[in-house]
Parts: C-alpha cells; structure tokens; sequence
C-alpha cells in the first residue's frame, strides 16, 4: 500500500507580539490509505495545528516555516491556490469540535451538505440530497429521509456531529481529519458518534486522524497513536502497543492519570447534623418544570457527585442551593436551618457559608481585575481585612493553592494558563472561609494531567480545612477520583442515589448503567464488545427510549 | 460623451495592465506563490493604485496659473492638501519620536507601541487642548473686537488682498479670523466636550442599571428611551431650544446651559442603549454571579465589575458621540439657537463664510475662508476617531 500522506520533518511558527515562536519542532508523520491515526496530547501541544498542516492550511497568525507535506504524492506546501481548492473538501475533509459553530444556522443541513460535491463537480445536487440521506441512514441518524430538511438549531449537538461526518463523507474523501469531535458531547452521546464514525471510516476505507485528548477514546478508533508534547513528538506505536507498554514517562503519567482515586470515607453517623440537606425541592424556568423532588445531604467533610448527562438538572439544583432560582417547592437546610429562598434575602454570613467554583474560569473571573483583587475582595468583603493585612491574607490563600504569591499577585487572569485560572476561582471561593463548596463541572475544561491536579488540591483542601462539597460532573472517571456519595440525575429527578462503592457495584438503575457503561474504557475492543452486548440498533437514544 | 469613452478606455487599459502585471510577475519569479495565486481583482487594484499615483504627482507640478492668467483652482487645493498631509504625517512622526525618547518609562512604552495615526490623533488633540485652555493668551485680539478692515483674505500679503496684521483674514464686520478661530476652540469644543461627558454620564449609568436591575425598571426606561429616539433629533433640540431661550430671558449664558443640557439628554439615548446591550452581555457572565452571590451591591457591580468591561464600545461610542455633538452644537449655532454671538463658534463662522466657496474658480484664497473653520471641525474629528481607533485596537487585543 503506497502512503497518501507524507509529513517530512514539519516546523510551525505562531506569531505573538511581533515575534514567531514554534509550535511544531520537527514532526513526521506518515498515514497509509485507509489507516486511522489518533493525535493525543494536552491543550498547547500543537494537535489541532498538526492536524490542519496535514491539509497543508495554517490559521491566522501560524506559518509552516519547514519541512514538507505530500498528500498522495502531491506537495501541499507549494500546490497553488486552485490545485488545493480541487482537494480540499473533494479528497480532505475536516470535520471541527463544535458542530454547533460549524454549521451555517440559516441553511438546511442537506443544503449544506450538497454545496461540497456541487461545487467539486462530483455530483448533481438531487444525486448529492440523495447520497446525504443515504449517509444520514448509514450514520443512524434518526429519520434520515426528513432530518436534512432541518435547520441546525432543531437538531441535537451529537446528530449536528454525525450531520457534519456525513457532509465531510459527501465527495467520499480519501483523508478525514476529526478535530476531537466527541469533546463537547455527553458520555451516552458520544457513543453513537464514535460507533457510527467508526463504521463509516471502515466502510469506505478512508484515512483519518482522530485528534483528541481522551485516550480511551483513541484507543477505540485509531489504529496507532502518537503522542505529543508542546510540539515534540514523544512516542508513535500502534494502538495495542500503546496501551499495554508505553515507552516514555509522560506517556506513562498520561496512563496513569485515571488511576487516582481518594479512598471514601466511612459513612456518618445518621444523627448528624447535615451542612447542607435539599429536602424536596422542585424547581421551574416560567413554567417549565426542571426539577422534580429533589432530596439529598450533604455532610461535613464529604463530597457528594451529582451525575447526569446535560439537561439533567444537575446545575439547576446548585442555582436552587445558592438562591439564584428560589425553588417552587422544598427548602434548603444549612447547619439544620432553612435558608432563605432568594439569594437577596440571605445575610452575608449565609452567603459567605456556600461559595461557588465554576466550569470555565475564563468567564468566572473579570478579565480586567488583576489576581490580588480577585481574590481580595472576598478577604475585604467578608473578613474586613484592608491594606497589609489584606495582602497578607492573599499571599496566604496564593500558598494555599500552590502558587508563588510574588509572581501571581499583579497578573491579570488572560495571563494564566487555564488550570491556572481555576486554582484562582478556588483560592477565591477559599478566601471567604466557607463550609460548603459547590464545584460545577470544574475539571472538564482542563486537560487530564491539569484535572488530577486540581482534584488532588481539592481533596488536600477538604481534609484541612473540613470542607463539603457538591461535585457537578458528567464525568465518572471525576466521581471515582473524588466522591464519598453519589447522586444520579435524570430529567430533573433524582434516580439513584448512596455511597460511591455501593454505585459501582451493580445491580443498578437502568440509568445508572447506561452512563456507567458508556464511559470508555482503555481497552481497545471495549467499544466493539459494548456494541454487541445492547446490539447494533440498540444504542443511545434507543436505548435511553426502551429504559423509559 | 468623450469623456465616458475615455474612462471606458482607461479601465480597460487598467485591467490590462493587471493580467499583464501577473503574467510577467509569473514569468519573473518563476511562479512565486505571491503571484501564482494572486486573484486578477488583486492585480487590478495594484495597477489602478499606481495609475492614481502616477496621475497625483502629475497633477500636483501642473502650474497654478493658466496660460490665461486664471488661477488654476484645481491644482492649488490639491497642493495645500498633499502638501498639509505630509506635513501631518512628518509631524506625527517627528512627535511620536519626541515621545519615544522623552518622559517616563511608561510612556515611552506608550509611544514606541502607536502607530502613525494615533500619534497624529494625540498631537491634534493636545493642540486643540492647550488652543482651548489658553485661548486668551494665545489669540492676538479678542473674539468680539471689530477692527475697520472688512473681508481681508487669508495669506497676509497685501498683494492678493490680506494684511499682515491679521494672517488669516477678517470676517464681513471685520473681526479678526484667527482669534476667532482660537476662541472657537475653547467655545465649540469645550462646549462639546462637556455635553459628550454629560451625556455619557447619563446614558451609561442608567444603561447598565437597566442591563443589571431588568425588569420592570428596564422596560421603563427602554420604552423612554424608544419615544425619545422616535422623535427626529435636531427639530426635537430646535424646539426645546425655542423653549428654552424664552425662559432664559436675557441671561445668554443661561442658554448655553440649557443647550448643554438638552443635547445631553438627547445623546444620552443612543448611549443608553449601547450601554445596555454591552452591559447586558456582561451581567451573564460567571464573575457577575460570583458578584451577585457574594453580596455585592449595585455601585460595586457596575462601577468594578460592568464598567471596566466595557470601556472598549465606550470609548469607540465616545469618540463618534463627541463629532455628532460637535455638528449638532454647530447646526443650533447656524439656526440662531446655538452658542450666541458675539461669542465666536466655528459652525456660525462657517455659516457666515458659506458664501465664498463659489469664488473658487476666481480666487482660491477667498474659497479658503470658509474652509478654515471647516477644517478645524473636520481636523479634530479624525484626530478623536484615530485616537479612539487605537484605544479600541488596544484594548480588545485585536491584531490586524
């Protein structure tokens, strides 16, 4: 079999502030027909930037500055403007991250669809709207016939992706490049894409590489892996290779991220006082009902997961915990007595008792207040410490989160790296002294090995200074890690709830094994096997439907 | 009719000129990638630019005086603006090169990041600044002082009609044009300048405490805003100025309160609803919770957390905000509502020298009468907007 793509020693420069700094050091990469290869590595390491080089394009702002890139024996570096325009989409597709983004919101899909084998003259449009429906079935969208006719916004973020795989199949490509496009998605959702991904890649024997930071779920879809590092490339095997025996360090540490696991603590005692207790709570936007008898506890030192897939009511449950969305029905305990219901209501003690962390640092902290203020201001706020003392105190709480106080304090947070950025949106929740944390999703904008940090940092805060938390997450791999307890959700009620080892352990609620079950797992034929235990048919949303 | 024919002509020459310019750039580089893809549009427009060149540099050594005698008035305001645009330019950089080596270590830093616009728009602006504070030092007569000379033209040449005592002429009741014109600064522009303020002031508080409070009080306010906004703006201000000089009496400085006050508030609308759509954009935000959670009162919420958030559509609003006051300040002036005479103001010198622009085919010196206050207007109006420009570029991080 002769290579369809050939990437010779390959240097890329970024530019920021006027000078060019590399991004890629030196990378080869060969792919034969056929062949899927998965890209991992953190945020930064120049995956994506890699991935778009194999189409011989540059974004904004990066140029190839070496090196050489051949697509089937044509050099992509020096083919003029029209030689890749006739390759482009017609031979070498790329499918992005966010579907959502992705598609023009003001045509149809099949509209969309059918402008790539138009334009390339490899189809008429009725035999392209025909292909499309085809493509719909093979990816087992549902109601292929009449799905194309929709707008993207009237269709789910997992078949706006699978939508897109069809559109990148429509000229049947030789080379596909997924751009990690399961990331955004739900763990029962993802599975379908990954299944039907997976079956087309094979179908029409085309090539892809599969650029993701996940590794299990590399390890379903690529038939060797390389590994990058801030630009280098540090070890390329295939996949069975890879898992069992990695070769370097880092590749080991990547592996062993999922291993981390804080060992429950024992139950308490059932007198106790809970920090937090949700009793009967329900909750509605107007008249949309979201929650529905909501009633869990919340002890001191313990941390209890709320799980669920989104739209579950997980993140609705903290708003009616902090007050931002008084419940219709229910009330909130803290230390045995009722909180008020409106945030507005509550005294500043109260509101000092339950702070918050956020998912995306990035929009919890004021991008024009510099790190000493932020985390200030709870200190003044609360504490009514001002001038040295104040700065004292931030110092401290810089400490406590295991960053250098001299060099964080007069940054702003555009100069912090995202794990960075959510040490500081801890170090302010910290900095009011509270009993109760809620944490939403805090970990899964943050690659593995920045993730395990923070959990890590959370765990020692919990055991010093007997904090509870509330952990938000979709991510099981997060609950094993870090949970005493763990919640359930699904459509805004609560389907099972105890202890975490009592959770992995089955019998369960048909819920609770479907998300179970759908979290990959690092052993290459778990997909396939998972496939023929429920059958073919029988995934995702088929699934989700014959349980309820 | 010829002359369509010759522009048909031309253009097709031009477009020629394109292919041929690709072709042997092609053949020259041996297809370098710049040529190799250049679309044809992007030829054409290299080749046109050259031709405007080509065509400026012949025209600008064309003589200023035909073989008739008449002066070529084409020709001489074409010099005057080449011939100001580079000096604006040489002053610029000579001005960013002053502040490169001069003053502290910030503001070296300042000066080596601008680019050649902004220091153009700093330098007008501190001119403007330091005409306005010291105007009555720098003028050499007072703004109202009638001197017996009538209509002297610009230059100071007694030869082409001027009078070295007043360089840039005198008005139709002999006042002299270049302290009037340094008045006018302080007069327009700081009349301007606090309107703008004052506006902005209104329009921002109440827009981000629409964006913040909602509800009922947003409705309120927007619904205000919208009937306010119904009405045309300038017959809107024309009324109330109408109104208002009735209750002001003879007291004239009291109308200029007035002005400052109604233009204000009718700026203030569209200021009102920038300042909420921004604002409303930022109170999603997870900080503004975090605010909200902690306790946080109003003031805290949008004067630390809203407002420096939003300076960037600010200050881009502002700098716009200020030119349209400028003209409006200028439009009451020349409908006898405005800044009062004897009081010198640059809309009602334009006014007032409107009439000389038709002597330009005879005497370009004459049609430069109403283009000096004219010009004055339009100078600060681009030196705000490059400053703002650059502020704006600053600030949001764009690169080019």
């Amino acid at each position: 079999m002769s290579l369809l793509v050939e990437i010779n020693d390959i240097y890329i420069d970024g530019r920021s502030d006027e000078t060019w700094s590399p991004i890629i050091k030196g990378i080869s990469l060969e792919l034969k027909k056929g062949e899927v290869l998965g890209l991992i590595g953190e945020s930064g390491a120049g995956k994506s930037t890699l991935g778009l080089a194999a189409m011989g394009f540059t974004r904004d702002g990066v140029r190839i500055s070496g090196g050489s890139v051949k697509f089937d024996g044509i050099d992509l570096l020096s083919a003029s403007a029209a030689q890749k325009r006739s390759l482009l989409g017609k031979r070498i597709a790329y499918v992005a991250q966010s579907a959502a983004a992705s598609f023009n919101p003001a045509h149809k899909l099949i509209d969309q669809h059918t402008e790539g084998p138009v334009q390339h003259g490899v189809m008429s449009k009725a035999e392209s709207a025909e292909d499309g429906i085809e493509l719909y079935r093979r990816l087992r969208l549902p109601n292929p016939e009449e799905i194309g006719f929709r707008y993207p916004h009237q269709v789910s973020g997992g078949q706006l992706q699978r939508a897109m795989t069809a559109m990148a199949m429509a000229c049947r490509p030789d080379l596909i490049i997924f751009d990690e496009p399961t990331t955004a998605l739900d763990v029962t959702t993802q599975i379908e894409v990954l299944a039907s991904i997976r079956d087309i890649v094979e179908q029409f024997d085309t090539a892809a590489i599969y650029i993701t930071h996940d590794l299990a779920v590399v390890a379903q879809m690529a038939d060797k892996i390389k590994v990058l590092l801030k630009g280098d490339e540090v070890e390329e095997a295939d996949t069975r290779t890879m898992l069992s025996a990695p070769k370097e360090d880092y590749t080991k540490s990547l592996w062993a991220v999922r291993a981390f696991e804080r060992p429950q603590k024992p139950a308490v005692h059932t007198s106790a006082t809970p920090v937090v207790s949700v009793q009967n709570v329900s909750a509605a936007y107007g008249k949309v009902r979201v929650l529905h008898d909501v009633s869990f506890d919340i002890h001191e030192g313990r941390t209890v997961a709320v799980v669920g897939e989104s739209g579950s009511g997980k993140s609705t449950t903290a708003r009616c915990i902090t007050g931002l969305l008084p419940p219709t029905e229910g009330v909130i305990q803290f230390d045995g007595q009722s909180l008020p219901a409106n945030y507005k209501k509550r005294n500043k003690d109260q509101l000092r008792q339950a702070q918050m962390i956020y998912q995306m640092a990035d929009t919890a902290l004021n991008p024009r207040t510099k790190i000493g203020d932020i985390i200030g201001r709870p200190v003044q706020f609360y504490m009514g410490l001002t001038g040295k003392a104040k700065r004292r105190r931030v110092e401290e709480l810089l400490e406590e989160i295991e960053l250098p106080a001299s060099q964080y304090i007069d940054r702003l947070p555009s100069e912090l790296s995202g794990g960075q950025k959510q040490r500081i949106g801890i170090a302010r929740a910290l900095a009011a002294e509270p009993k109760f944390i809620i944490c939403d999703e805090v970990t899964s904008a943050l690659d593995q090995l920045v993730a395990e940090g923070i959990l890590k940092l959370l765990a020692r805060l919990q055991d010093s200074l007997k904090l509870s938390y509330m952990f938000i997450t979709h991510d099981l791999a997060t609950v094993k890690a870090i949970a005493d307890e763990v919640v359930v959700m699904k459509e805004g009620k609560v389907v099972e709830q105890g202890p975490k080892h009592d959770m992995f352990v089955p019998p369960h609620h048909p819920y609770t094994d479907l998300l179970l079950s759908s979290v990959p797992e690092m052993d290459p034929d778990w997909l396939t096997n998972l496939l023929n235990e429920r059958g073919v048919d029988n995934i995702g949303d088929a699934a989700v439907d014959k349980m309820s | 009719m010829s002359t369509i024919v010759t522009l048909i002509l031309l253009l097709v020459a031009i477009a020629g000129g394109g292919w041929v310019l690709r072709f042997a750039g092609q053949q020259a580089t041996g297809n370098a990638p710049v040529f190799r893809d250049m679309p044809f549009a992007v030829a054409f427009g290299y080749v046109l630019g050259a031709a405007l060149l080509l065509f400026s540099i012949w025209y600008f050594f064309q003589p200023t005086v035909t073989d008739a005698g008449v002066p070529n008035a084409g020709v001489v305001f074409f010099r005057w603006a080449v011939q100001f645009f580079l000096m604006s330019a040489l002053a610029a950089y000579l001005f960013r090169l002053l502040g490169r080596n001069l003053g502290t270590a910030g503001s070296k830093k300042l000066f080596r990041q601008m680019p050649l616009t902004a220091s153009f728009g700093v330098l007008i602006i501190l001119i403007y600044a330091i005409t306005a504070i010291f105007a009555a030092w720098l003028a050499p007569f007072g703004q109202e002082e009638i001197f017996a000379r009538v209509n002297v033209l610009p230059g100071g040449n007694e030869a082409t009609g001027g009078d070295p005592m007043h360089p840039l002429g005198t008005d139709q009741i002999g006042r002299d044009l270049l302290s009037r014109l340094i008045y006018g600064a302080q007069n327009t522009v700081g009349i301007a300048f606090v309107t703008t303020c004052l506006a902005f002031f209104l329009g921002g508080t109440l827009g981000f405490l629409a964006a913040t409070l909602q509800g009922w009080l947003d409705q309120v306010l927007s619904r205000a805003v919208d009937v306010l906004m119904a009405i045309p703006s300038l017959i809107f201000a024309l009324l109330l100025m109408t109104i208002a000089s009735a209750w002001a009496g003879s007291e004239r400085w009291l109308l200029t309160v007035y002005m400052i006050v109604i233009i204000a508030v009718i700026d203030s609308t569209r200021v009102f609803r920038l300042a909420r759509a921004v604002g409303l954009n930022i109170v999603v935000m997870d900080y503004i919770e975090a605010a909200k959670l902690r306790g946080e009162g109003l003031g805290y919420l949008i004067f630390k957390e809203i407002l420096p958030n939003a300076t960037a559509p600010l200050l881009a609003e502002f700098g716009l905000r200020f030119c349209f006051v400028f003209l409006t300040i200028a439009s009451l002036s020349f409908l006898g509502v405005g800044i009062q005479p004897p009081l010198a103001d640059w809309g009602t010198m334009v006014r007032d020298s409107s009439q000389f622009i038709n002597f330009a085919a005879f005497s370009p010196l004459t049609a430069a009468l109403p283009l000096l206050a004219a010009g004055a207007i339009a100078l600060l109006t681009v030196g705000v907007n490059f400053v703002v420009d650059w502020m704006l570029h600053k600030s949001s991080g764009l690169k080019e």
